[in-house]
């Protein structure tokens, strides 16, 4: 108990300095007039801001809904021939990156919102499939054994047995992809996703810093924002008896 | 209550089987022990009760009924199971993986909570403290008897135990088991046991089945198996010194003798004294009226008394119950150096004597080997 309030301190502390340094950084930065630009338009960085959120948390979802199932999928009998061959597969796709990933997809979906959700479902996907494989794939042999032996059924083996005691990696799985995705969002303004990327690339080829920042520093806070909320998401799902100190995974 | 007819299991790519043609009967309300060293069938021949494994060729009946044909969920759901690593669910707490079966068979919550109480106290663990811990904050000694909880959730007929005390240090393990025997005397389950101590074989078993390389050796009571083993292998198996393990399985009162020769304390002495000279005795056992042991009388303490007898009692040191085991009774004479141990109830009632040589007498009985085996102990290589 006393260890885990101490770490907990820590951490916290470690907190409060991030939160001074972002202050003096802030205030740098606003003494350069950097934060004119933010300042003038706040309805337009609120517009792109939404529309960050929006791509992110649509391809997020989408992603789960894909990756999580397919990982379960592989990780059945009939498939664990498969398994890793398939795996292996999605890790080499993983090495593309990810503007590549966009540019492909623009050359058959064109360009517009839609081609920047289906880029970032497919570059979300492997950290997603990943663990849940990892996770499901962990689970003590013997515990499923019990399961079966007790008679449960493949549904209720999967629901009630290995889905909650794998839970713990899937999440992490989906906190990586998701904060990765806030970060890769930024790049829809490529194709005409819109976004916060918008003020990113234009302040850069403008050389305008005060432009480039409104766009840059509400997609970190954005980033941190998804990292803390899907820790307490963890916490909170995760059953006491799986005894992992909650939050200290992720990115 | 559960028959195994021929039943065969080869692995696919295995040409030889895993469990080779066995014929077994158990009997409803018996525990019956696999026993054999590791790789020997014993775990497969289990698992096949309840379909884990399927069975190659051959078949099982339970109460009648080819298991073959039944529903492989129900069937599952109607056997208690219990395995050597437990197999809790960690992500649930003692009450949920109690009430694993009963959920599934969607009982309803008040009849859950008062079934899994009921369980706890049964396997003496205080429902109040252990309801709502996880798994990883019980003791290897609790978590197994949760296991064992948890098999007998819904008070299955039969019930089908993998080493289940295996992972236990030897203290606990012999808790355990008294336990559960305990228990068992109470639930009167029909039980398949799987182990490979043969203590454990002799302590838990009505009948002891033992294999050997997928074929069974022999199958029979432990005393059985202790006395006239079918070959040397069993005789390997069961030890060199399977005279002394009888002793933990024969009681008091198989091996004494009934209502010995005593006195009351009202008896006069010289009636006494005279008795003792005829029968050439030294001592003499002194009872109360209701038969109740007061001690003993010596011979020269009475020569030139008189009165009753009840005046020289000297007090009994040492007595065993006659439902305790000649184990304990053999190293109760041996620690205080006496021929003679007296057995009494609980009420104190002298029921009988036990003396060295009619220990030695039941211990040896039926043992027909002649001679030693020195030249034999390494020719097996097997040390259990």
């Amino acid at each position: 108990m006393k260890a885990e309030s101490t770490v907990r301190s820590r951490s916290r502390g470690r907190g409060m300095a991030g939160m001074a340094l972002a202050f003096a950084a802030g205030g740098y930065f606003q003494h350069l007039g950097f934060f004119d630009f933010a300042i003038k338009n706040p309805g337009e960085i609120w517009k792109l801001f939404l529309q960050h959120i929006y791509l992110v948390i649509i391809s997020s979802v989408i992603s789960v809904a894909i990756g999580v199932p397919l990982g379960i999928l592989l990780t059945r009998n009939f498939m664990r021939r498969y398994r890793n061959w398939i795996l292996n597969i999605l890790g080499i796709c993983q090495t593309v990156p990810s503007l590549a990933v966009i540019a492909i997809a623009m050359t058959y979906l064109g360009i517009g919102k839609k081609t920047a959700i289906f880029a970032l479902v497919i570059y979300g996907l492997l950290p997603i499939i990943r663990n849940s494989v990892a996770g499901l794939a962990g689970i003590d042999p013997v515990i499923i054994d019990a399961g079966r032996g007790m008679g449960m059924n493949p549904a209720q083996l999967l629901f009630r047995v290995e889905l909650p005691n794998a839970l713990y990696i899937i999440l992490a799985g989906i906190r990586t992809s998701t904060v990765i995705n806030v970060g890769t969002a930024a790049m829809s303004f490529l194709v005409g996703g819109g976004g916060l990327g918008d003020l990113i690339f234009s302040g850069i080829s403008m050389v305008d810093p005060g432009y480039m920042l409104a766009g840059a520093v509400p997609t970190c806070m954005l980033a941190i924002f998804f990292n803390w909320f899907l820790g307490k998401v963890e916490s909170w799902a995760i059953s006491p008896g799986l005894c992992y100190s909650s939050g200290s995974a992720g990115p | 209550m559960i028959k195994f007819e021929k039943v065969t299991k080869i692995y696919s790519g295995n040409r030889t089987a895993a469990v080779n043609d066995i014929d077994l009967e158990v009997a409803e309300g018996e525990i019956c022990v696999l026993i054999g060293s590791s790789g020997c069938g014993k775990t497969t021949l289990m698992r096949m009760v309840n379909r884990l494994i399927p069975i190659t060729s051959g078949a099982i009946h339970i109460d009648g009924q080819n298991i073959m044909g039944m529903d492989v969920i129900e069937l599952r759901r109607s056997i208690g199971y219990v395995i050597q690593q437990i197999g809790l669910f960690p992500h649930m707490t003692v009450s949920d993986n109690i009430a694993t079966v009963p959920k599934l068979l969607k009982w309803d919550k008040r009849r859950i909570q008062a079934r899994v109480d009921e369980l706890l106290s049964l396997v003496q663990l205080e429902p109040a403290v252990f309801r709502h811990r996880y798994p990883r904050e019980l003791s290897g000694g609790q978590a197994q008897r949760i296991g064992v909880a948890r098999a007998m959730a819904t008070d299955p007929p039969v019930m089908l135990m993998d080493e289940p005390f295996g992972a236990i240090d030897p203290i606990n393990r012999e808790v355990l088991q008294d336990e559960f025997l305990g228990i068992q005397e109470k639930i009167r389950k029909t039980i398949v046991f799987v182990t490979h101590d043969i203590h454990e074989a002799i302590k838990m078993g009505n009948k002891i089945a033992l294999l050997d390389a997928g074929r069974m050796v022999q199958f029979g009571t432990p005393e059985a198996l202790l006395t006239t083993p079918a070959n040397q292998f069993v005789k390997d198996f069961v030890g060199a010194d399977r005279a002394l393990k009888r002793l933990d399985l024969l009681k008091v009162q198989d091996a004494m003798m009934k209502n010995p020769v005593h006195c009351h304390d009202s008896d006069q002495a010289e009636a006494i004294f005279r008795l003792m000279q005829e029968k050439g005795l030294n001592y003499l056992l002194v009872c109360d009226a209701q038969d109740q042991l007061l001690g003993y009388v010596n011979l020269r303490d009475i020569v030139d008394y008189s009165g009753s007898v009840g005046g020289r009692i000297k007090p009994m040191t040492l007595t065993v119950h006659p439902n305790s085991n000649l184990k304990e009774a053999l190293s109760k004479m041996l620690s205080y150096d006496i021929g003679i141990v007296v057995a009494v109830d609980k009420d104190n009632k002298l029921v009988g004597i036990l003396n060295t040589m009619t220990l030695a007498a039941v211990v040896g009985q039926t043992y027909d080997e002649q001679g030693g085996r020195w030249g034999k102990i390494t020719a097996g290589g097997k040390i259990l």
